[in-house]
């Protein structure tokens, strides 16, 4: 699969990611939309289409029809620009980045931008909970008292059975985590954490507690992308989108061959390869799914980066740190960057942008060429993958 | 309005009635219209399946932050089960310290009330497992 036209970032923004009390989701979407078109350094006007990943202001805020929300509020209504609301949980963000792909690759549109948005914490946490566990299966797992993350800590358990993975390696993900949030000024957590803090933290659902598990976020994040050739007319430092890809799976664990991995993460990771034409190996830095820490040990192996059984062992090894053979959340990743779910997807986009520009301050690698985000709708019923390329 | 949702899946929740494939004879839990491996063929060779309610623990994990209907029976035991014809199926482990439950120890189906639903409040009953020969290991 190839696409018909070639697409670039020329822009990208966001909200600092955290408890945004004093603001609502109107005004958290247009900061985020419009330091990304200032970024771009465009003129509004010559957008041509409108993209916002959003799983459930519906459920949030009782607010459905947020595409036509975000677009009056960045003043695009006038020209009646089409604005679409893309959802797949918590995938929202990365599905709406891929269709703004398709469509300027189809040529519909020149210049497209793409928000993703979710507002969480006028709701109680256990509300919040409730909602986020609308993204697995509510007749088969929900109902039967299954929440986001207990459904992640069965895999992670069995993962533990399979191959040795040992508690402490998932505690490993989330100290690094941290650490990368650390200096991160946009991250919702700033602060390093130890191992002996995950370990003693509060259960959440064996073996994972509340350090294994991304927090309830608010937040914005917004991207500009164009046609390449125009993007390097408008822009000095463009960054390519080399591949995309897209993968399905079963809504339901109970479903699916395999509880140790995500089937659809290796179907999109292929396809986005493919469309690439590179190979795991060539990847030097990459945003992924942490909502979890499981998550993360689990993409890190379906992405190829590391053998199957190989997540816990590379994350203690500190192949996934900053300094580390492929630096793995950079920017703090779900858990300490924070996981407003819709904005999740362009968050990592965001990221991989930055490092890829050298522009990532204290958490810079070192000349990274190709970048990846890999984005997960709820267990892992949808998976998107992008891969981004400095040019 | 949740109440036609929850009662449609009644059968299914009450006695673990799946799909079995009359072309392939693969057995499925939750029910299902048409046979994944099959696909068309399999139209209208779908089958009712009652599953004996018996297999073994695939995964587990105790819940200590549990969705909101379930508050009053935190922490509780909730498990991957492979059901002894061949599916697996997700539900709680309950009449056990949640401490001696572990992968590969053999269950069976009891029904149970399952939560308080939403505001209305309304009680749902389903498939819950137990531990077989708890005591004897
Ligand atoms: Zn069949």
């Amino acid at each position: 699969m190839t696409l018909s036209r070639e697409v670039a970032v020329i822009g990208i923004g966001q909200t600092k990611f955290g408890e945004i009390w004093h603001k609502s989701f109107r005004e958290i979407g247009i900061e985020a939309g419009l330091r990304a078109i200032q970024d771009a350094g465009i003129e509004s006007s010559k957008v041509d289409s409108i993209y916002i990943g959003n799983m459930s202001a519906g459920l949030f805020l009782d607010q459905e029809h947020v595409a036509s929300m975000i677009a009056e509020e960045v003043g695009l209504t006038k020209d009646s620009v089409p604005a679409t609301r893309v959802e797949a949980a918590d995938a929202s963000g990365g599905l709406a980045f891929r269709q703004a792909i398709l469509d300027i690759s189809s040529g519909m549109s020149d210049i497209v931008v793409v928000g993703g948005a979710e507002k969480m914490s006028d709701v109680t946490s256990q509300i919040a909970t409730y909602f986020t566990a609308a993204g697995a299966d509510q007749s088969w797992e929900s109902l039967f008292g299954a929440t986001i993350p207990s459904l992640y800590a069965l895999m992670a358990r069995k993962h533990m059975h399979d191959f040795g993975t040992t508690r402490e390696q998932l505690g490993l993900v989330s100290v690094k985590n941290h650490r990368n949030g650390s200096l991160n000024p946009d991250a919702q957590f700033q602060k390093e954490i130890t191992l002996e803090q995950v370990l003693k933290a509060g259960p959440v659902s064996t073996p994972l507690g509340v350090f294994d598990c991304a927090p309830i976020s608010d937040g914005a994040a917004a991207i500009v992308l164009a046609e390449l050739d125009l993007a390097r007319e408008l822009c000095t430092n463009p960054i390519k989108v080399s591949g995309t890809g897209q993968g399905s799976d079963s809504l339901s664990i109970a479903n699916r061959t395999e509880l140790t991995g995500l089937k659809a993460t290796r179907a999109a990771s292929k396809r986005a390869y493919e469309m690439a034409g590179i190979n795991p190996s060539e990847i030097s830095v990459a945003e992924v799914h942490d909502s979890c820490t499981i998550g993360e040990i689990m993409a890190i192996e379906d992405l190829g980066f590391f053998e199957k059984g190989d997540g816990g062992p590379a994350t203690e090894r500190g192949d996934t740190s900053l300094e580390g053979i492929i630096s793995i959340n950079t920017s703090g990743g779900l858990k300490a960057r924070g996981h407003p779910l819709g904005a999740t997807g362009i968050a990592q986009i965001n990221e991989i942008v930055l490092q890829l520009r050298g522009m990532a301050g204290k958490r810079q690698v070192k000349d990274p060429l190709y970048g990846l985000a890999q984005n997960v709708g709820g267990t892992g019923g949808t998976v998107i993958v992008h891969i981004l390329e400095a040019i | 309005m949740a109440v036609a949702r929850y009662w449609r899946q009644q059968e299914q929740r009450y006695s673990l009635a799946g799909s079995k494939c009359a072309i392939c004879n693969g057995s499925f839990f939750p029910k299902r219209t048409i046979c994944p491996t099959c696909h068309r063929r399999s139209i209208g060779k779908m089958e009712k399946f009652l599953f004996s309610g018996k297999g073994k623990v695939v995964t587990y994990t105790i819940v200590h932050d549990p969705i909101i209907s379930y508050a009053d029976q935190s922490p509780y035991v909730l498990a991957v089960i492979a059901l002894e014809e061949g599916d697996l199926v997700l539900g709680q482990i309950v009449d056990c310290d949640p401490r001696i439950v572990d992968i590969d120890l053999d269950v069976e189906m009891v029904f149970r009330r399952l939560s308080a639903e939403g505001a209305s409040g309304t009680i749902q009953y389903g498939f819950k497992f137990r531990l077989m020969d708890v005591g004897s290991s």
